[in-house]
């Protein structure tokens, strides 16, 4: 008998008779998701910037970031302020000062946006780079978690995360540290 | 081997480092407490997620299946390991196959209970821990004391020092931010160079065959996207059945965990990138048993938040290594027993059965519960030990008998008042980090008799 199927066979004969499970409806909350967003992803590390037009944000992110180093954009409108990732080796990007990010959309209650591969192109981008920018739409914004899987339902991707704020750590005493191997910063702005 | 009443003398001995470690934890436990009732609907939500994680224990065969297949349709290898050798050996054939000898892993406690790290070094295999709290009891060549705050016991002159003599910090530089600035450096070199990265799992699902990694770091993402082979080690007991099921468990697990909103990064898992390999591998090590006995089943609930630790009191003055097992704690003291009834029978009895820690489960484990019932399975099975079996025993005789209690009550109070010395002397345990009572001028018994008719 295979370990496969050795687990299963116990498994089998150890589990409870079949339980059902309770369902969980999110109750609707009345609240500014914007204001919401903003106060939580400062509490996080993070700072939120609130724009009009993507002219706003293209020149925040001249006036703070040109000529700092390496920049990579993944936002259409803003190709010219970086570069597309075009190589295929994720470890090319281990200079990158700031990546410019699209996101699906953006969760009021703990300041999380969504991203997937087809809006990175590669994985590690949001992960290695020093500093990260992301555009989110405001009517992209929702209240929960729960909101937040509605939206991705049954949507493909082979990779997809949840960004809420700088990478950070607090192992040392409990002292929050920003920045332990991601991102140092992280600006969202919603347009 | 020392047992958990040993180990904690030994941790109690420093009396201000004691009185830190359990500040710091409860500070910790606080902010959970503020994140949780930030949230209206808290209640509802460890309900359903208790009640999903029961209704799939009820049919993890099913839906170990259901994820397997789909993994696999995802271009995903999927390994069975009925325990903790068989998931090292899984690990190193992978590993063999690619001709890797040094590789990066992210935090996951299946790993250490297997002790894949030292199995690994014996082949050859340089392993190195990127969670920072994990890379600092590595370097110190510790495991880790807390499943969430891995080195939580240290001072950060202690990881100063380390860092020093191992990443070449000037001596005596103990600011965090400056040390994790090193790490943050050191580690990075090896995500840049190493082929092959191992992490945990927090949920599988089996309607996707998709897996999360939560992490504030980003460590767990930063090896496997830079990685050729990304291999993902999980208990069984990881599955949800539906994607929108983690709506429920990432709202509940890092406000339990820290006190955060959620982690910074909640990656999920899908298919490997072009080129890469994935492998997950499904392990069981003791937790079918588990499933099988009904009344320490709900453990297998468990999302490794840490609050039963947090809020502990046991926990919080005694630290995690007095535990001597992988996962500390109350939900630890449940879980070691079923892998070894001898080797951990002294950790259900390290509690004081306040039931804090079933209090603040996001899964409603009834820890405390569990710990009182394995008390009983222990003693019935002989593992309480002789002093324990004895005392026991006179307890009995004393209680069973009216005289013999009046006398031995009456006894005690003569000798509390006294010849206090008798009683108030390190050979009884009982006044060790304890004051004995004040023993009071008649026991209720003669206090009612001379009431009653009044």
């Amino acid at each position: 008998m295979t370990s496969r199927e050795k687990i299963l066979a116990a498994v089998k004969k150890n589990q409870p008779e079949l339980a059902p499970m309770a369902e969980y409806i999110q109750p609707e909350r009345a609240e500014d998701l914007v204001a919401k967003f903003a106060i939580v992803l400062d509490g996080i590390g993070g700072k939120a910037v609130m724009v009009q037009r993507m002219e706003e944000i293209r020149q925040h992110l001249q006036e703070h970031w040109l000529g700092k180093g390496r920049i990579v954009s993944m936002v259409p409108e803003l190709r010219d302020l970086g570069e597309q990732p075009s190589e295929v080796d994720p470890h090319q990007f281990e200079n990158v000062e700031l990546a410019i990010l699209p996101a699906h959309f953006a969760v009021a209650e703990n300041s999380a946006v969504w991203v997937t591969e087809e809006l990175l192109q590669q994985r590690v981008l949001p992960f290695i780079t020093q500093n990260l920018a992301v555009i989110v739409r405001r009517e992209r914004l929702v209240a929960t978690m729960h909101h937040a899987y509605e939206l991705i339902g049954n949507g493909d991707y082979g990779f997809g995360t949840f960004i809420a704020g700088p990478s950070k750590t607090a192992d040392i005493e409990q002292s929050l540290v920003l920045g332990a191997h991601g991102s140092k910063s992280m600006t969202v702005f919603l347009l | 081997m020392k047992n958990h009443a040993q180990l904690s003398q030994e941790f109690n001995a420093n009396e201000p480092r004691v009185n830190w470690h359990d500040e710091t934890l409860w500070w910790v436990r606080q902010k959970r407490d503020k994140a949780a009732n930030t949230l209206p609907e808290w209640e509802q939500l460890r309900e359903a997620a208790s009640s999903i994680k029961y209704h799939t224990l009820s049919n993890l065969n099913d839906y170990l299946q259901q994820f397997e297949a789909n993994a696999e349709q995802n271009g995903v290898t999927v390994h069975w390991a009925a325990d903790a050798k068989e998931h090292n050996e899984i690990v190193h054939r992978i590993l063999a196959a690619e001709g890797v000898n040094r590789i990066v892993k992210s935090k996951s406690m299946l790993t250490e209970e297997c002790h894949l790290n030292p199995y690994l070094a014996e082949k050859g295999i340089d392993v190195i821990d990127t969670d920072l709290g994990e890379r600092i009891v590595q370097l110190a060549d510790e495991p880790p004391s807390h499943i969430v705050l891995p080195c939580i016991h240290k001072k950060k002159e202690e990881i100063g020092e380390l860092f020093h003599e191992h990443l070449g910090t000037a001596k005596g530089e103990a600011d965090p931010q400056v040390l994790t600035a090193a790490a943050r450096v050191h580690l990075r070199e090896k995500f840049l160079t190493r082929r092959a990265a191992i992490t945990g799992v927090n949920f599988a699902i089996a309607e996707t065959g998709e897996f999360v990694v939560c992490t504030n770091e980003g460590n767990a993402d930063m090896g496997a996207h830079l990685a050729d082979v990304h291999i993902a080690c999980m208990g069984i007991e990881k599955l949800i059945p539906q994607r929108r099921h983690l709506s429920i468990y990432l709202r509940l697990l890092a406000r339990s965990a820290t006190g955060q909103p959620v982690t910074t990064y909640s990656s999920h898992f899908r298919r490997p990138r072009a080129g890469q390999q994935m492998h997950i591998v499904l392990v069981d090590n003791g937790r079918s048993t588990q499933l099988g006995r009904e009344e320490f089943r709900n453990s297998l609930k468990c999302i490794r938040c840490g609050a039963c630790m947090n809020t502990c009191p046991v926990y919080r003055r005694s630290g995690g290594h007095s535990y001597h097992t992988a996962i500390a704690g109350p939900i630890g003291a449940i879980l070691a027993p079923n892998l070894d009834m001898k080797q951990y029978a002294d950790l259900p009895f390290a509690s004081t059965l306040c039931g804090s820690c079933s209090n603040v489960c996001p899964v409603k484990i009834d820890i405390h519960d569990q710990l009182y019932k394995w008390r009983q399975v222990l003693m019935k099975d002989g593992q309480g030990g002789a002093a324990k079996g004895l005392s026991m025993k006179a307890m009995n005789f004393t209680l069973s008998s009216p005289g013999v209690y009046r006398t031995a009550g009456k006894a005690g109070r003569w000798f509390l008042r006294n010849v206090p010395f008798v009683v108030n002397n390190p050979l009884n345990p009982w006044y060790k980090q304890r004051d004995m009572p004040e023993a009071p001028k008649q026991s209720f018994g003669e206090w009612y008799q001379q009431n009653r008719k009044k």
